[in-house]
């Protein structure tokens, strides 16, 4: 009487021995992989020297060339790289986020994290200036032409959000122009009209407007690609941006921090910011 | 013997329960954090602001339309899962697991590279005049894909535990199959499938990741909380924190609600089975 319910406890019990040992060299195996595919990673030893690097998401292809760059010239030494929008990094240096350097978009961002008494307002310095660019998809689905395009009824238009740098610059771009004469003092209104998402940082703009959803947006001319067009905003209406570095003051390696600072500033560094669409500081 | 005996069991609870403390600490220790930091004058303040409320206007409807889009879609999905048995199914069973286990920026881009102007899709509904990036719908789009299958789930378990035995008698006195659902299975599985439609729309309400993507931010029509909550940590902190606040309050006063309100449904059902 009692064999059958004994005899399928035990089947049970041996089912759940053979999945826990498939699940165990599963696991195994996975973490054995990912030690194998990317050393350097949380499984094998750590090299000795990091340091991180937060930058504004405009930053992100000129910098990471710039990190190797600071990585051959410091051997052993790694480069991490955080890229958000800048309100977003100085809103993480406010809480007390670990890093070594912080490069902003804007000179507000730069001012919040030396009110949060993270960076010494007399080691900020401005090492880039950017300008805004108005793209669109390869296939220009709304033709544009030129700026005035923008106020057109219908248009899908996608700006970052007025809280990142690159949003603020746009809305002042937008608002210069409709007091300028060749343009509808309405001409803000109806660009506005057409924003169909306030992105939350520039990057997110370029996608959206590289995948083809939205007809335009408004991003830095560093952000410019092969896969979107650009049209040109007028010298007079364009706003320029200057983006200040500085190394954090609690930095563990404030040596390292301070010589990255000094790459981005080099000519050397400049060159690499020009590459990317940047205006060097020291022609 | 007989001392030893009622102490031994008592003794090994106390060590489950020394040993289930540092989850309990390490979930509930930020969201007290979190409240710690709130004052009512500020929650006051922020709940005045206009864009606070759109964001919960907008996360409330898209929310509850997601769950009855779920209820009339998914039903059908949980019954054929609950009913039939093969490999289709257990495909189909994954498939619908999916979702869950996907993370939502994957989401996003899998719903625009389908449902976007340029995507698989996006030529028919252009001919057809719909264009659904950076809409309502691409919110509640973006919300069902993740949160229906934690109903479905729900409810295929409770359409299987109906007695099959039932279903017979029901179909031998002469039930349609649409009778069988009505007055059979859906009675008896009503509680699975309430329960699901909660963790659905719970689900639904912290979407955030693929809503972003798909469907962009703006204010009034497609930034719910979650979003307003990212964009306000990045420029006002205490906008942030009451949407965080709001949004843990509504779940897990619904979330208790509906535990208790099933639990002591179980209890008076058992009851009741008792005399």
């Amino acid at each position: 009487m009692t064999a059958p319910p004994l005899y399928w406890i035990r089947k049970d019990y041996l089912r759940m021995k053979t999945a826990l040992f498939t699940t165990a060299t599963l696991v195994l195996l996975i973490l054995a992989c990912a030690g194998i595919v990317a050393p350097g990673q949380s499984f094998t030893a750590t090299p000795p020297l990091t340091i991180t690097v937060m930058a504004a998401a405009s930053l992100s292809e000129s910098f990471q060339e710039l990190g190797r760059q600071f990585e051959a010239q410091h051997p052993g030494v790694r480069v991490e790289f955080n890229f958000a929008g800048s309100h977003q990094l100085a809103q993480q240096l406010a809480q007390g986020a670990p890093a070594d350097v912080f490069a902003s978009a804007n000179q507000d961002q730069m001012d919040s994290a030396v009110r949060a008494v993270r960076v010494a307002g007399s080691s900020v310095h401005i090492f880039a200036h950017n300008q805004l660019a108005v793209i669109y998809p390869s296939n220009n689905p709304a033709d544009l032409v030129e700026l005035h395009d923008l106020g057109r009824p219908g248009l899908k238009l996608v700006i970052a959000a007025q809280e990142v740098p690159a949003g603020h610059y746009s809305l002042e771009m937008l608002e210069k122009a409709s007091q300028d004469p060749s343009f509808s003092p309405l001409f803000k209104e109806a660009v506005l009209q057409n924003v169909v998402s306030y992105e939350n940082n520039v990057k997110s703009v370029l996608a959206k407007v590289a995948l083809g959803e939205a007809d335009a947006g408004i991003v830095y001319t560093s952000d410019v690609n092969d896969q979107v067009g650009q049209i040109a905003i007028p010298e007079a209406l364009n706003v320029t941006a200057a983006y200040p570095i500085a190394a954090i003051q609690d930095s563990a390696h404030a040596d390292l921090a301070g010589a990255f600072v000094e790459l981005v500033l080099s000519s050397a560094g400049q060159n690499v910011l020009q590459k990317y669409g940047f205006i060097p500081v020291t022609p | 013997m007989s001392a030893a005996s009622p102490g031994l069991p008592r003794r090994r609870f106390e060590v489950w329960q020394l040993l289930s403390l540092p989850f309990i600490l390490f979930i509930s220790i930020p969201i007290i954090a979190l409240f710690l930091r709130i004052t009512p004058a500020n929650l006051w303040a922020t709940l005045q602001q206009e864009g606070v409320q759109q964001a919960i206007r907008l996360s409330l409807t898209t929310s509850l339309t997601t769950v009855l889009i779920t209820l009339v879609f998914g039903t059908p999905v949980a019954l054929q899962l609950s009913i039939r048995q093969g490999r289709f199914n257990r495909l189909l069973d994954s498939l619908i697991d999916l979702p869950i286990v996907m993370p939502p920026a994957v989401v996003g881009v899998a719903l625009l590279v389908a449902f976007g102007r340029r995507g698989l899709l996006g030529d028919t509904l252009t001919l057809l005049g719909i264009s659904l990036p950076f809409t309502q719908a691409a919110v509640i789009m973006a919300q069902t894909f993740i949160a229906a299958p934690l109903y479905i789930k729900a409810a295929k378990l409770g359409f299987s535990s109906v007695d099959i035995e039932l279903k017979k008698a029901a179909a031998m006195d002469g039930a349609s199959r649409w009778q069988l659902f009505r007055f059979v299975i859906a009675p008896m599985s009503w509680m699975a499938l309430l329960s699901g439609c909660v963790l659905t729309w719970a689900r639904a309400l912290g979407e955030f990741g693929a809503t972003l993507i798909f469907a962009g931010n703006f204010p009034g029509r497609t930034q719910t909380m979650p979003l307003a909550i990212y964009l306000g940590f990045e420029v006002e902190l205490n906008v942030a924190l009451t949407l965080s606040a709001i949004l843990i309050l509504i779940s897990f006063v619904t979330l208790i609600v509906v535990k208790e309100f099933l639990h002591s449904r179980v209890e008076t059902s058992l009851a009741a089975n008792d005399y």
